[in-house]
């Protein structure tokens, strides 16, 4: 449309369409849903990490008070696994286990389920079920998990490991046998929750007449939720029907189906009323799959003069005891990234996933990508160290240039833009580095520990190829967009408002997003990996195109004119250089919504379907810096500043960009310096409740320096890409790095994350 | 156990309601009385998502039994507008983007607004302390500093 910048709502901070009804307890949520004849379903789960199920009475808990069903295993039916997002070869599969008859083998699986009236005599029934279990050997850790004689998590295996999948790529042998120095590391990846603030819940409830079965859940993704949970029960997916309502928070944690919803389902049919599960936290804790729980390696082949001529890298993934839909994806989210933003031709990396007696793992903020940025950012600051140059500077020297795109790495992923060096210097500018550097030689004078840590990432956003969207003006001129994209507080309905409204012409008043509905949708995938804006904002955008240039076609019909003599503004189309000869949406879909009168090649409505491809992901990238002091006495790391620099192409709405930038830090921050989800050696959860594992609070973050360059994805006609994840990314090793600086006097290479106290007490050496 | 019958007021309308003594408030409005808009994140009171006012003080909802609200005052998210006229703090939230996926946000606002009260014109690390019991796991807090901040009135102290 012939209009300025300024009058386009793309690129516009616009408040959210979200909030009036958030701020007002308007939301809805599935626990908010209250349908008539409710049941509610609650779990015995095992308190044992590994054990003998010997006997199940039940008896007791039938008889109690508002007892609907109680159900164990053999009660539930055939049930399926469930299927795999990524299946390696040679995997061995171990399924996710729904009820647990004869071995449990992690905490909080569950034995038997209750429903009943109300959700306290349904938890009154579970505690009146007695099991006997007989303990089993346990084993928590992943690398003690992988040696002989360890307890077996799967004996059925004889093995713990469950894959090895090696990837090489250029001449790794001969890097290394021209290396100056070779750099290493090994790094430490605590065990994440993802602990949105809305724990898992649905509402399942089942028609007879029709066959049709409704879930209302915690989800990212209604649509490949569907498809698997259709699946797992052997249930004709047409007469599945998936809605997320509001979800108070994802993070990758609510992205694949959970037992709880294929028992809930199952349950419902049964009873022949709607059943209700929401978790509590404890259970959230020790049932939602975890992040990052990876155990890392690396070596680098560095010339001279600071270049990195190879990479030798090895990552033992901890799967828990199961496998779910998407426990594979932080493994190859990790290969994608380890590489960085660097020029590294020759790498190799072996990825091992190993079985413990714990919960299951997968997709938490960044899924693998924040695992494969730590490790070469650690390596990066230990080859700076060996080489004597400045971190800055041997990032500078391996940086892939800017005319180098679309880049091709080692291990074949095409990089599709970036310019790396910018971010960077953007980053050094807003951090004063040269001030900050000359203040540290200072405090170090003065015997106080500062330290300063600089990272930078690429973060490949647009996920997995394709979304959908449909575009329908409506008779007077009101406009419907549906999107496959799963919102839980990214704000689709604000951004892909604005991009409808642009690529449509008409006032951002006039459109409403609707989201998160298998019914009455196309098939679409949903919201994680930094994909929605890039995919599904794109399919809007198509869509809309079509659908201004039908009103085009229509408009000029209805002025007598020739389309191409006409020109869309907002709000309709005129003739052009004739403002006085405009005509209204409103007139338009009026026009093509009536009996009759159409131009016979015309079809009759409104409305595109689009499934946008985008065979290859955009790579977003950044910079940041982070400042930190350490208290000697106490250990206390205490987070200065934190400087940011991203790019993700070009901005919807730069508000909502910068709101998921913060989130992301934050996660981050909390990686590096607070939390961490910790099992005892016999596999018990240590970190169960919100006493235990230490989310950050307002008063732990630091001051946020935030910028950003643009560099526009050439894949889409948004030019976008994702900015969910990058966050999660660059904090954690620019915090460690920092930290590491800041206690390299006293001769440390390496700390681990949580950066505790005690932690950082007991590496300092006291006289 | 026998329900117990209690008179309260909420959002300024009195209720009298028979409830059984294990009821917790949050179960109690949620549940009974159909505010939905206070939302459960951990059920054992750290997060702070079931934040309501009690005469006026913040106080855990997942923590105080119902029983034990007979004749008191309670302000929850949904009594904080004045009709359609939102309560400056609401309106800030939204101005400076200071929420995401909106489960924390009740409990944030009724924990600004009984603060705000008592500080009117309060510094960054005085609002940081004081929603320091609100867990908020979306944004960063960062914004919702800016947000309290703004319906102080204020400026940066």
């Amino acid at each position: 449309m012939p209009e300025t910048d300024a009058q386009r709502y793309v690129g516009q901070p616009l408040k959210r369409l979200e909030d009036p009804r958030l701020i007002t307890g308007a939301g809805q949520y599935v626990e908010d849903l209250k349908l008539s004849g409710l049941t509610y379903l609650a779990f015995l789960r095992s308190p044992y990490a590994h054990a003998r199920v010997t006997a199940i009475r039940t008896e007791a808990a039938q008889k109690a008070p508002g007892v609907v069903r109680v159900v164990t295993a053999k009660d539930l039916g055939p049930l399926r696994p469930t299927p795999y997002m990524v299946v390696l070869p040679g995997l061995k599969a171990f399924p996710y286990q729904y009820l647990a008859d004869r071995v449990v083998d992690s905490t909080g699986v569950p034995v038997a389920a209750v429903v009943a009236e109300s959700p306290s005599l349904a938890r009154d029934a579970t505690e009146l079920i007695e099991v006997a279990y007989e303990p089993l050997p346990a084993v928590s850790d992943p690398e003690r998990a992988l040696q002989s004689g360890a307890p077996l998590v799967h004996p059925e295996f004889g093995t713990n490991q469950a894959f090895s999948l090696p990837m090489k790529g250029g001449d790794v042998g001969a890097a290394f046998s021209r290396a100056a120095h070779i750099a290493k590391v090994r790094v430490e990846h605590n065990r994440l929750a993802g602990a949105p603030m809305e724990p898992r819940g649905v509402v399942a409830r089942y028609e007879p007449g029709t066959g049709e079965l409704t879930l209302w859940l915690t989800t990212q993704n209604p649509f490949t939720t569907r498809a698997d949970l259709a699946s797992v029960l052997d249930y004709p997916e047409h007469k599945l029907r998936l809605v997320a309502l509001d979800v108070g928070g994802g993070f990758g944690v609510k992205g694949p189906l959970y037992r709880e919803e294929v028992i809930a389902a199952t349950l419902a049919r049964q009873v022949g009323r709607p059943v209700q599960w929401m978790s509590t936290r404890n259970e959230d804790l020790l049932t939602t799959h975890h992040g990052r729980a990876t155990v890392t390696e690396a070596e680098a082949a560095v010339t001279s003069d600071g270049e990195i001529i190879g990479l030798r890298a090895k990552a033992i993934f901890d799967l828990g005891a199961h496998l779910l839909s998407l426990s594979l994806v932080p493994t190859m989210s990790n290969s994608i990234h380890v590489l960085g933003p660097y020029r590294i031709q020759n790498a190799e990396l072996l990825s091992i996933g190993v079985y413990t007696n714990t919960g299951p793992t997968g997709p938490y903020r960044g899924s693998g990508r924040p695992v494969g940025v730590y490790l070469i950012e650690r390596l990066m600051d230990e080859a700076a160290r060996l080489t004597k140059l400045d971190p800055v500077e041997i990032r500078r020297r391996n940086f892939i240039p800017a005319d180098a795109f679309p880049y091709r790495t080692a291990f074949g992923t095409s990089y599709d833009s970036g310019n790396y060096a910018r971010a960077l210097d953007r980053a050094l500018e807003l951090a004063d580095y040269q001030t900050l550097r000359r203040q540290q030689a200072e405090k170090r004078k003065r015997g106080d520990i500062m330290g300063i840590g600089v990272a930078t990432y690429v973060e490949s956003t647009n996920v997995l190829g394709w979304e959908s969207g449909v575009v329908r003006v409506e008779r007077t001129g009101k406009v419907t967009a549906i999107t496959g994209s799963s919102p839980h507080g990214q704000g689709h309905e604000t951004t892909f408002a604005q991009i409808v409204a642009d690529h449509l012409g008409v006032a951002f008043e006039d459109v409403i997003v609707r989201h998160g509905d298998t019914l009455g949708a196309p098939q679409a995938i949903g919201t994680f990996g930094s994909r929605s804006a890039g995919l599904g904002g794109s399919a809007l955008a198509r869509a809309a195109v079509e659908m201004r240039e039908k009103g085009q076609r229509l408009a000029a019909r209805l002025l007598e004119a020739s389309p191409h003599d006409l020109v869309p503004v907002r709000g309709g189309f005129q003739v052009k250089g004739v403002p006085e000869r405009m005509i209204g949406w409103s007139r338009v879909a009026e026009f093509a919504h009536r009996a009759g009168g159409l131009p016979p090649e015309e079809s009759p409505g409104l409305e595109a379907t689009v499934f946008f491809r985008q065979d290859l992901p955009a790579f977003s990238f950044g910079a940041g810096v982070a400042v930190v002091s350490v208290d000697r006495e106490t250990g206390r790391v205490r987070l200065e500043r934190l400087v940011a620099v991203d790019d993700c192409g070009n901005a919807i709405n730069p508000l909502l960009v910068d709101g998921q930038i913060v989130g992301a830090l934050a996660q981050g921050i909390g990686q590096a310096l607070l939390e961490h989800v910790v099992y005892g050696e016999q596999g018990e959860l240590i970190t169960g409740t919100f006493m235990e594992y230490a989310l950050p609070r307002a008063d732990d973050m630091p001051e946020l320096v935030l910028d950003r360059t643009v560099t526009p994805s050439p894949l889409n006609p948004l030019g976008a890409k994702g900015v969910g994840e990058g966050g999660a990314c660059v904090a954690p090793p620019a915090i460690v790095n920092a930290v590491v600086d800041a206690l390299s006097p006293f001769g440390i290479h390496h700390v681990d994350s949580p950066l505790t106290p005690e932690k950082i007490w007991r590496a300092i050496p006291r006289p | 156990m026998t329900p117990r019958l209690i008179r309260l007021t909420v959002n300024g309308r009195a209720y009298t309601r028979s409830v059984e003594p294990r009821t917790t408030l949050v179960d109690f409005l949620r549940d009974d009385l159909d505010l939905t808009g206070t939302h459960v994140g951990c059920e054992h009171g750290v997060c702070g998502a079931c934040t309501v006012l009690l005469d006026g003080q913040p106080v855990r909802s997942c923590l105080l039994f119902a029983i034990q609200l007979d004749g008191a005052v309670v302000t929850t998210v949904e009594g904080l507008a004045d009709g359609e006229r939102l309560h400056p703090i609401q309106e800030a939230f939204r101005e400076h983007h200071g929420l995401q996926c909106g489960f924390c946000t009740p409990g944030l606002l009724l924990t600004a607004k009984a603060f705000l009260e008592e500080h009117p014109a309060p510094s960054d690390g005085e609002i940081r302390e004081a929603i320091a019991g609100n867990l908020c796991r979306c944004t960063g807090y960062h914004f919702i500093v800016d947000a309290i901040r703004a319906a102080a009135g204020g400026v940066r102290r």
